[in-house]
């Protein structure tokens, strides 16, 4: 099992056999790279751990478990966890600032727990299966002894097409399930399964309690206090730390921290596409030189990326419906061949703040709904999307016809997500008849409404927003397929400052109108770095990371050979998943150029990638 | 190009068959269904459409033009080329 995870820590195995468990550990060094190896145990040896991830308040968990008397034999992170659970039982995680999929092994109690960090950053996948349970940070480590799990799993899939990831504790994988983040996971000795949660985004009941803060200027400062010890404690590491710059605010505000507030040199990485529609790396540049770092361009090309996208499957384990995983795991491979094991990034600020276009997009719709027939309200919607060449809010008329759909579901809690998920769905139409029969009837909004927290209709409408952002696309896709799997593919460690649990709590209790002020986006953030970056950096609207999609697959108006073999009528009718007829319409629409709009180029992607998890893991295993 | 009513019908029926609805079989598609409410197309669908009508039945769609109600359905779309033919 542990060897197909070699690309996550290729430093060194490390394995624990007691009665009746067996722990495994593929190391990737970056803290106590002499004595850091895992798995690790308390003093008595009764209570073992492998974890994948960091513990960054080590240093403080580590001298107040010394001050009570417990002795260290390392000077790792991971050794806080035996501790900590000595002293707190199950409980020990709360204590955890971290990103981590943790097992632990209390030989004692014959007990083992599988925990997950709060955000999702670090993946844990189980099974039951032989009368066992198994588990891994990757489920290619499952397939490798459990190869009745090489299947597809329909509803995983259908999920997938919906929400950009599968919904946890689904995969896209028979009977494999996902440890959801922020919960813990105990197996008795009889075998009873306990899951609990631990942790979660929560918000305050709307007029409830007055703001934590006298006024936005005091909740700034707090803010910005917060920020650079985020970034202080995410620096730790006994390698050198590089960060990822997209020229955006986010991770310009990431650099400028530690720029400005520590001692540590960092070495800045950034994405430039030949499309110029994608490609920011104007204002990089602008970063690199006001922040003065030693900055690599990777120059990205849409073959380079369709060339790469069977390896990212290979990692993602999931079908994608964009194509822009690719070039972050290539942008990864330039971070390797520089001799850099770790990265810094702005993920999570735009969850955290407010900053995505859905949710300025649901705050108009729901001043638009107040009054139906009000155009200068629907026009409104002209100010998003700007940066898209084919913008749905192209021609005005057409958008209100298109975002004034759902406005009947003003009163839901996932009123904002209804295009959105509508849009992604137009994929599920390419099913093949019998698939899509066994799906039954499927509503994706009830779905999720039964999957969030009994108050959240006490929320404002921007925190729920933000929940379902947080745990649909963020934990589903955004870590996992553009964070985690892909940096992990060359054996890099991306880190989300921003996603620092201190700073989500203390986000989430501030006024839905210090995040989004009008129609400016992340406001309080903008706020709290100001001074540290450029005024235009400060003041650009966002531009999301996207890359070329249908079009990456293509050379003018020839498919790459293996798009060509697997997207086959042939191919497609073996497989079983697709209407072939039906596919080979959107291919000839795809080759042809004229795949202009999300829904189109999301379900080309997510065809070809779904045929390319057949063709990896189940038709050509190479894990077994 | 010159068509009557019945060519124009017949020639968005099987554009939108073929390139949103990807399908052949024309049951799938009521000539009074609206295609937004139905989720066949979204904004940038219908911008598709707009630029296989200029192509093929030689007409300049006007911004003014825009609307939703032009190009909501098959029905509709057949209506707007043999106006707009008419008054160009």
């Amino acid at each position: 099992m542990i060897t197909t995870l070699h690309h996550r820590g290729p430093d060194g195995y490390g394995f624990h056999v007691g009665q009746g468990v067996g722990l495994a550990h593929a190391r990737l060094s970056i803290i106590d790279l002499a004595t850091g190896d895992q798995p690790i145990h308390n003093e008595r040896k009764s209570v073992w751990t492998v974890f994948n991830g960091e513990i960054f308040n080590y240093v403080e968990l580590r001298a107040e478990l010394q001050k009570q008397g417990h002795v260290f034999y390392t000077q790792s992170d991971t050794e806080v966890i035996v501790h900590l659970y000595d002293r707190y039982g199950d409980r020990f995680v709360e204590h955890l600032n971290g990103q981590f999929a943790i097992a632990l092994w209390d030989a004692e109690a014959g007990r083992l727990l599988l925990a997950r960090d709060r955000a999702g950053i670090r993946p844990l996948f189980h099974t039951s299966a032989r009368g066992r349970i198994w588990f891994g940070s990757e489920i290619k480590s499952l397939l490798a002894v459990l190869p009745e799990c090489a299947a597809l799993d329909v509803q995983g899939l259908v999920e997938t097409f919906t929400f950009w990831g599968p919904a946890d504790p689904d995969s896209v994988f028979r009977g494999v399930r996902s440890l959801p983040p922020g919960h813990l996971l105990a197996i008795e000795r009889d075998g009873t399964q306990t899951l609990t949660r631990y942790w979660d985004w929560s918000f305050p009941a709307q007029g409830a309690s007055p703001p934590p803060f006298a006024s936005i200027e005091d909740a700034t400062v707090e803010l910005r206090s917060l920020l650079v010890d985020a970034v202080r404690l995410q620096l730790r590491a006994d390698v050198p730390v590089g960060a990822y710059l997209s020229g955006g605010l986010d991770s310009s505000g990431i650099v400028a921290l530690v720029r400005g507030f520590t001692e540590t040199p960092v070495r800045t990485f950034s994405i430039a596409f030949e499309d110029a529609e994608f490609d920011e790396s104007e204002h990089q540049q602008a970063m690199v030189r006001h922040l003065r770092t030693e900055h690599t361009t990777l120059r990205c090309s849409r073959r380079d990326i369709g060339e790469a996208f069977p390896t990212l499957i290979r990692h993602t384990e999931a079908p994608v419906l964009r194509t822009a995983p690719a070039p972050l795991m290539l942008l990864s491979r330039a971070v390797k061949a520089a001799g850099y094991k770790v990265v810094l990034t702005g993920e999570g600020a735009d969850e955290v703040f407010g900053g995505y276009d859905i949710f300025k997009e649901a705050k108009i719709r729901r001043f638009w709904a107040r009054q139906p027939g009000s155009k200068w309200r629907s026009h409104l919607l002209g100010r998003l999307y700007g940066y898209l060449r084919h913008s749905p809010v192209g021609s005005p008329a057409l958008a209100q016809a298109f975002f004034g759909q759902g406005l009947e579901h003003l009163q839901r809690p996932i009123f904002a997500h209804v295009p959105r998920w509508a849009t992604s769905q137009r994929a599920l139409a390419f099913l093949s008849p019998e698939l899509r029969a066994s799906i039954g009837p499927w509503d994706p909004l009830e779905f999720y409404e039964r999957r969030l927290p009994a108050d959240a209709m006490s929320w404002s409408p921007l925190a729920r927003d933000q929940y379902v952002e947080a745990k649909s696309l963020m934990a589903a896709y955004l870590l996992s397929a553009q964070g985690d799997r892909v940096a992990m593919a060359n054996s890099v460690e991306g880190r989300f400052p921003f996603l620092d649990h201190r700073l989500i709590e203390f986000a989430n209790r501030l006024p839905p109108q210090w995040k989004i002020r009008g129609l400016r986006e992340k406001h309080i953030l903008r706020c709290a770095l100001d001074g540290l970056l450029p005024a235009d950096i400060i003041e650009r609207t966002k531009q999301p990371y996207r890359a070329p999609d249908a079009q990456s697959f293509f050379t003018g108006t020839e498919p790459l050979d293996f798009v060509a073999d697997l997207m086959s009528a042939d191919r497609l009718r073996a497989a079983g998943y697709f209407d072939a007829a039906a596919v080979g319409r959107l291919f000839d629409k795809c080759r042809a150029g004229r795949a202009t709009g999300f829904a189109d180029n999301q379900a080309f992607v997510g065809i070809l990638s779904t045929m390319l998890l057949d063709e990896t893991f189940i038709r050509r295993p190479s894990h077994q | 190009m010159s068509s009557n009513a019945s060519q124009i019908r017949a020639g968005i029926r099987s554009y939108i068959l073929e390139n949103l609805l990807f399908t052949s079989n024309g049951a799938e598609l009521a000539d009074d269904a609206s295609l937004l409410d139905r989720g066949i197309v979204d904004s940038t669908g219908v911008l598709e459409i707009v630029l296989y009508l200029e192509e093929h039945f030689a007409i300049k769609v006007k911004d003014s033009d825009m609307l939703p109600e032009n190009f909501d359905s098959v029905d509709n779309m057949v209506r707007f080329v043999e106006r707009t033919r008419a008054a160009q």
